[in-house]
């Protein structure tokens, strides 16, 4: 295996939270896929512009706001190259991943199914791109249909072309935030222009960690969140091709996506404003910006290598170290897999483990990870969720595997 | 930090290891579900009520260590109790989870009412997100009364 060039304990070292120790030692924070932590960087460049640009964006002549606008938009044009999307204007800042997928469904979804339409979506989702096409199920009448997993958590492609038939949208995570698998993304998205049904990407868990080209992939919608890559919560990206976004209906309605109102109706501003009601989280865009400036610096090939090489590591310790005492779901193949892990211990319910975790200031979620329909198919209430992402280490798992260890000291199974 | 030993009292792990009271009542025993949306924990609670009586009760679901502990604690504590008496236990077991009344005031340790074992989940307040843990079971027998 080839190893990531990167100087961890240098990027440790430009995230101030990660300093900190609490009752005396330091903190291992495994909690990345649900929020990561910020660099300096990020946290300087939001004081920087609070303290000497701050001001309102697009509706104002002086030049303190011109400068403002500059940095906000530029913001944008920062998204734009990280995704590799063609234009700027196909890229809206919205509140966060969650948004960005009600958008699509409330205002793509509303304008163009009918009752009996299909939607297909996969096993592995996130409520978050579960139930905002639950209520056009209701509202509409809808069908959905779910892509099933293989028992190494994978999407079992066996049937697609079936479940595609007919199908008007096909809409998946390309990373799972609970299993850390990766989806065929390209694949996916061919499979469903084929079937004639428009391609829509949970991008949430994958674009913090690999590279994201979305003109590679022919996809048709990318939803993302700005605080799980670096950046500040408060601020999340829906990119959608032009001539999809020009077609659709607005989202919210307000100050900024109009280009007329009257007493009897209104005119729509161009995009993105189209879609950018109200005033938008304007120091968050100059966050955002500054955490994909972090991210490049890094070099995203390094970060997915290292994470790899991390997810190698932690596989090949937990099992040896714990054997059949620990059930790591989702795929061994870390060629396919992020460096997320939920797993179950010795029995041991995930609060109890994480609770226990927490006396070492190891940080794991547990819990049903917002993909309670995946957690009824691996057959569990919950999991325990090590979550690791470029600013961890290989030290981290091991501190992770002591940890697991005093838990069965307590628990005694 | 509190100690764990606060929290993972042995009384509470013999609970865990050893729930008291599971199982099912087939109807019309009253049955209410109770899910801790946090964490995906769910626990099944059944009375038979007789004469202001619970005669019998049995719980079921998945959960921590702390809620089912709790929720066998509670069907032994329950078990051949007056209604009215579980009411007030019930009330007396929230005020020691520092859990406010109706009115958001907090409730008076009222001294008739004797928690027994149940004293053993006090170090749970020292953990404030596993108080839902422990009231789950609670909660989930108070909508069980309303059925009755
Ligand atoms: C795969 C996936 N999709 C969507 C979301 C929703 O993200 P947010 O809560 O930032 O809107 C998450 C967050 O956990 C996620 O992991």
């Amino acid at each position: 295996m080839t190893h990531s060039s990167l100087d961890i304990a240098a990027v440790k070292a430009q995230f101030p939270l990660l300093q900190r120790e609490l009752n005396g030692s330091p903190l291992v924070y495994l909690d990345s896929a649900n929020t990561s932590q910020k660099p300096r960087t990020v946290i300087d460049a939001m004081t920087q512009f609070m303290e000497h640009s701050y001001a309102p964006i697009n509706r104002s002549a002086y030049q303190l706001a011109a400068e403002a606008t500059d940095q906000f938009e530029g913001a944008r044009t920062k998204v734009r190259r990280f995704i590799n999307a063609r234009r700027d204007h196909e890229v809206v800042f919205t509140k966060n991943a969650t948004e960005s997928l009600n958008l699509v469904a409330y205002s793509w979804g509303r304008a163009n199914l009918a009752a009996g339409d299909v939607v297909v979506l996969t096993e592995m989702e996130h409520h978050a791109n579960i139930v905002p096409w639950h209520m056009l199920v209701q509202e509409k009448g809808i069908e959905l249909r779910w892509v099933p997993l293989t028992d190494d958590g994978q999407l079992d492609l066996t049937d697609l072309s079936t479940l595609l038939d007919g199908a008007k949208a096909f809409s998946f995570t390309a990373m799972s935030n609970v299993l850390g698998t990766i989806t065929p993304v390209q694949q996916l998205c061919a499979a469903a222009h084929a079937a004639g049904a428009i391609a829509i990407v949970d991008g949430c868990q994958y674009v913090p960690h690999n590279i994201t080209d979305v003109q590679a992939w022919d996809a048709d919608f990318l939803a993302f969140s700005s605080h799980k890559l670096c950046g500040p919560s408060g601020i999340g990206v829906l990119w959608g091709r032009e001539e999809l976004l020009d077609a659709m209906p607005p989202f919210l309605g307000g100050g900024n996506m109009i280009a007329d109102v009257r007493f009897d109706g209104f005119t729509t501003a161009p995009l993105p404003a189209k879609f950018e009601a109200g005033t938008p989280p304007i120091t968050e865009a100059v966050g955002l910006g500054a955490a994909l400036d972090f991210l490049n610096g890094l070099g995203m090939a390094n970060v997915r290598q290292h994470e790899m090489d991390v997810a190698a590591y932690a596989i090949s310790t937990l099992t040896e170290r714990f054997g059949d005492d620990i059930q790591l779901h989702g795929p061994c193949n870390v060629e396919v897999r992020g460096a997320t892990f939920s797993f179950a211990f010795r029995g041991i319910h995930p609060h109890d483990l994480s609770q226990v975790l927490d006396q070492r200031n190891v940080c794991v979620r547990a819990g049903h990870h917002c993909a309670k329909p995946l957690m009824r198919r691996l057959g569990v209430n919950a999991t325990a969720r090590a979550s690791f992402y470029v600013y961890n280490d290989t030290h981290d798992v091991d501190v992770l595997a002591d940890a697991l260890d005093s838990a069965t000291d307590i628990f005694g199974f | 930090m509190p100690g764990l030993e606060d929290l993972y009292r042995e009384i509470i792990l013999d609970h865990h290891r050893n729930p008291r009271n599971r199982g099912e009542l087939a109807p019309p025993a009253s049955h209410a579900v109770g899910h801790n949306p946090l964490c995906g924990d769910e626990i099944d609670v059944y009375l038979d009520v007789t004469d202001g009586i619970i005669t019998d009760v049995k719980v079921g679901g998945q959960g921590c260590s702390i809620s089912q502990s709790s929720a066998s604690m509670m069907s032994q504590a329950v078990k051949g109790k007056p209604v009215d008496e579980v009411r007030a236990l019930v009330r007396r077991f929230k005020g020691m989870m520092s859990i406010p009344d109706e009115d958001g005031n907090p409730i008076e340790p009222d001294p008739a009412v004797k928690l027994g074992d149940l004293e053993a989940l006090q170090g749970v307040v020292k953990f404030p997100v596993r108080i839902k843990c422990a009231t789950l079971a609670w909660n989930t027998l108070l909508e069980a009364l309303e059925q009755g």
